[in-house]
């Protein structure tokens, strides 16, 4: 094979993987920020669920994307006001209510949808927005500055977010939760605030996340997400707890995905080999997090740890 | 004790009321949903119960849908015991059906007596091996269980549809072309035997009740269960009685995982087409029963015994759901949501409960002071502040 033919390869791989990543990235970097104030939210496929089925319908019935990204924005917001309450007025164990977050989000998505719009149809997608110039320098230019808006914004939230984190008040505020809620509460600061601006925060990003995707596919169908969610979970870990290491796992994960995704098309691998690959993405996370475990990266200390005062 | 006040005695009783009054808040906000749908909410749970708990077909298929409920949520008890969460009951369902199925399209000519025992246990080693595995990251490397548990979940359905699409793909589908990812008919000899002819209710109902039966045993009747619940209970106080808490955490998951691969063994062998299908899905195949178990088991107050009535409810409620929706259109998908406000609902309620415990403390210590002054006052007091 050619030299020209190998890097336009590339160069698509490439590209696709940065389109795939994006629904990670924006429900990861949600879930980081709650983590580093100590709540840990398994529920975010099922946010994801219901957020993408939400903007679904309203592209659907308005043909409006804009609104469709601002549908899915609320009802992740919406569902954070339910979790906020449930962990932080009720104290309740974060892991499972977590998956109770979820199954609400699969049960419901899987019932608006049977009984709002029944068959599967179109809606229209992003279209991608090339960058004047820099999108014309050969290979680079297509891979960088060619995407729809919704994959810059995510990327741009990565510095905005890490910013947020360490050089704000607010941020500061969120990391020390995070770590020592009774030192944050004996100096006066809200531990119950904090957190429910973060889960508020990290929800409505795992609903933006649901709307990306399904407005990128420009379909939904039942249980669209297929676990994306939880693969956001543990790119949280995979990361680190940081914006941009959750932003180059979620490249990675997209990348490997980009990668399989061509070979397939390529018929490098055909038929049944395919779904082998396809368990490449999630060996490959359980390796980094063999990996990350035996560095001793540092998880937020009251992570999952209820607060309660005088306890 | 007669002239006690009612809310008194009430909340004697918290441990019932408590997760009870959580399913009937999220059966209410259900109903307020088949209402917005412009459907009638008690005609609905009418038709529900009807079709969950009415006559012996409804009630066999009831206990049909259980069964796995009831083994996962057998399964999680023993790892939530040990303070070990268990997300991966959907890979583990996978590993045990695959494994029992290798089994049985290896030696199918065995008779009952002997294949019947033998892919059940087979079932098992692959649920303990998908299980074992996150345990012992977990234990010997520090790796958080509940995402390898669910990356092993991903895992495990890739591994099903690439050995449905080739290695394991019945011959005729190859032969016409068709390619459906499924088994052959496995070997007749493994045949669950149906319990009551003409209904669907088969050997896996009993394997099951006997799996939580067996489960309650090892938790509370012998050595090795103690040491797991002393893991869960506080690690650093089992560890300073001598307690290996990294082989308790790799011995609860393993069982937890065993458990799950039993009802992925029960479930093809118990099937109707006596093979192992998929549609590319985890849930194609399990049903969703890995999560739903946690539910079961959650309702059932993590323990065994008390799964076993909380599957039934839940496997009625999933049962029934399909004769809600043929009468009066709304889809069965509600009661997956209505799970979901179960789950948070009773995790909301733990601290009602505790609530409630500290309530009835105080109002016996009260009871008891006034009966005699003075007396166990202080011994009192240390045992109520927390």
């Amino acid at each position: 094979m050619n030299d020209w033919l190998t890097a336009t390869f590339a160069v698509v791989t490439i590209a696709s993987a940065v389109r795939l990543a994006t629904p990670y990235l924006l429900a990861s970097m949600g879930e980081a920020v709650g983590q580093r104030s100590g709540v840990l939210n398994l529920g975010v496929d099922g946010v994801m669920l219901l957020g993408g089925f939400m903007a679904y319908w309203t592209v659907l019935e308005t043909k409006n994307l804009l609104l469709g990204v601002v549908a899915g924005i609320v009802t992740g917001a919406v569902l954070g006001l339910i979790y906020a309450t449930v962990t932080i007025v009720f104290h309740a164990e974060q892991g499972i209510s977590g998956i109770g977050l979820y199954l609400f989000g699969l049960g419901m998505s899987e019932l608006l949808f049977q009984e709002q719009v029944g068959t599967p149809l179109p809606i229209k997608s992003f279209s991608t927005v090339r960058i004047p110039l820099l999108a014309d320098i050969p290979k680079i230019g297509e891979v960088l500055f060619d995407h729809s808006l919704m994959a810059y914004a995510a990327i741009l939230l990565v510095p905005v977010l890490t910013v947020v984190l360490n050089k704000t008040t607010l941020g500061l505020n969120i990391r020390a939760v995070g770590e020592n809620p009774e030192a944050v509460d004996s100096l006066g600061v809200s531990v119950a605030r904090t957190r429910l601006i973060t889960i508020v925060f990290g929800n409505a990003m795992a609903g933006l996340a649901g709307a990306a995707l399904v407005i990128e596919l420009g379909i939904f169908q039942n249980n669209v997400t297929n676990g994306m969610g939880f693969i956001a979970v543990a790119l949280v870990y995979f990361g680190a707890w940081r914006p941009a290491g959750v932003l180059a796992g979620s490249l990675l994960y997209g990348l490997v995905t980009a990668i399989v995704t061509q070979w397939k098309t390529a018929g490098l691998v055909t038929g049944a080999a395919a779904s082998f690959t396809s368990m490449a993405p999630a060996v490959l996370t359980v390796i980094a997090l063999v990996v990350i475990a035996r560095r001793n990266a540092p998880q937020p200390s009251a992570l999952t740890h209820p607060f309660v005062r005088g306890h | 004790m007669s002239s006690e006040p009612v809310a008194v005695r009430l909340a004697r009783r918290g441990n019932v009321l408590v997760p009870l009054g959580a399913v009937i808040a999220a059966l209410f906000l259900g109903a307020l949903m088949i209402l917005a749908l412009g459907a009638n909410p008690f005609e609905g749970y009418w038709e529900l119960i009807k079709g969950a708990f009415g006559g012996t077909d409804n009630l066999a298929n009831t206990a049909t849908r259980a069964m796995p409920l009831l083994l996962v949520g057998t399964g999680i008890t023993i790892s939530f015991r040990a303070k070990v969460i268990n997300i991966g009951g959907e890979g583990q369902i996978i590993a045990g059906a695959l494994l029992s199925t290798v089994t049985a399209l290896t030696v199918p000519g065995l008779p009952p007596i002997v294949l019947i025992p033998l892919v059940l246990l087979m079932g098992c080693v692959g649920g303990a091996i998908w299980g074992g595995i996150p345990g012992a990251l977990k234990a010997y490397l520090g790796v958080n269980e509940i995402l390898s548990t669910i990356m092993l979940n991903i895992v495990a359905i890739q591994l099903m549809n690439y050995l449905l699409r080739d290695p394991l793909i019945d011959p005729l589908e190859i032969e016409r072309g068709t390619r459906i990812p499924q088994t052959e008919r496995l070997s007749e000899n493994a045949d669950l035997p149906i319990l009551i002819p003409g209904t669907r209710l088969h050997l896996g109902v009993v394997v099951a009740l006997m799996a939580a039966v067996a489960a309650w045993v090892f938790l509370w009747r012998t050595t090795l269960g103690y040491r797991v619940r002393a893991v869960g209970a506080s690690a650093p106080a089992a560890r300073y009685a001598g307690i290996s808490v990294k082989r308790m955490t790799t011995l609860a998951l393993t069982l937890s995982g065993a458990m799950c691969g039993l009802a992925g063994a029960v479930l093809v062998f118990g099937s109707e087409s006596h093979r192992l299908l998929t549609d590319g899905s985890s849930s194609g195949f399990t049903g969703v029963a890995g999560f739903n178990g946690i539910v079961a088991a959650l309702f059932g107050g993590l323990h065994p015994l008390w799964t076993i009535p909380s599957s039934f409810l839940f496997g009625g409620l999933l049962v029934g759901a399909n004769a809600m929706q043929r009468a009066i259109q709304v889809p069965a998908a509600l009661i997956v949501a209505i799970n979901g406000l179960v789950v948070v609902f009773v995790v909301s309620s733990t601290s009602i409960r505790t609530k409630l415990t500290r309530l009835v403390t105080l109002f016996d210590q009260a009871a008891a002071e006034r009966a005699s002054p003075g007396e166990l006052q202080s011994a009192d007091r240390e045992e109520v502040t927390p």
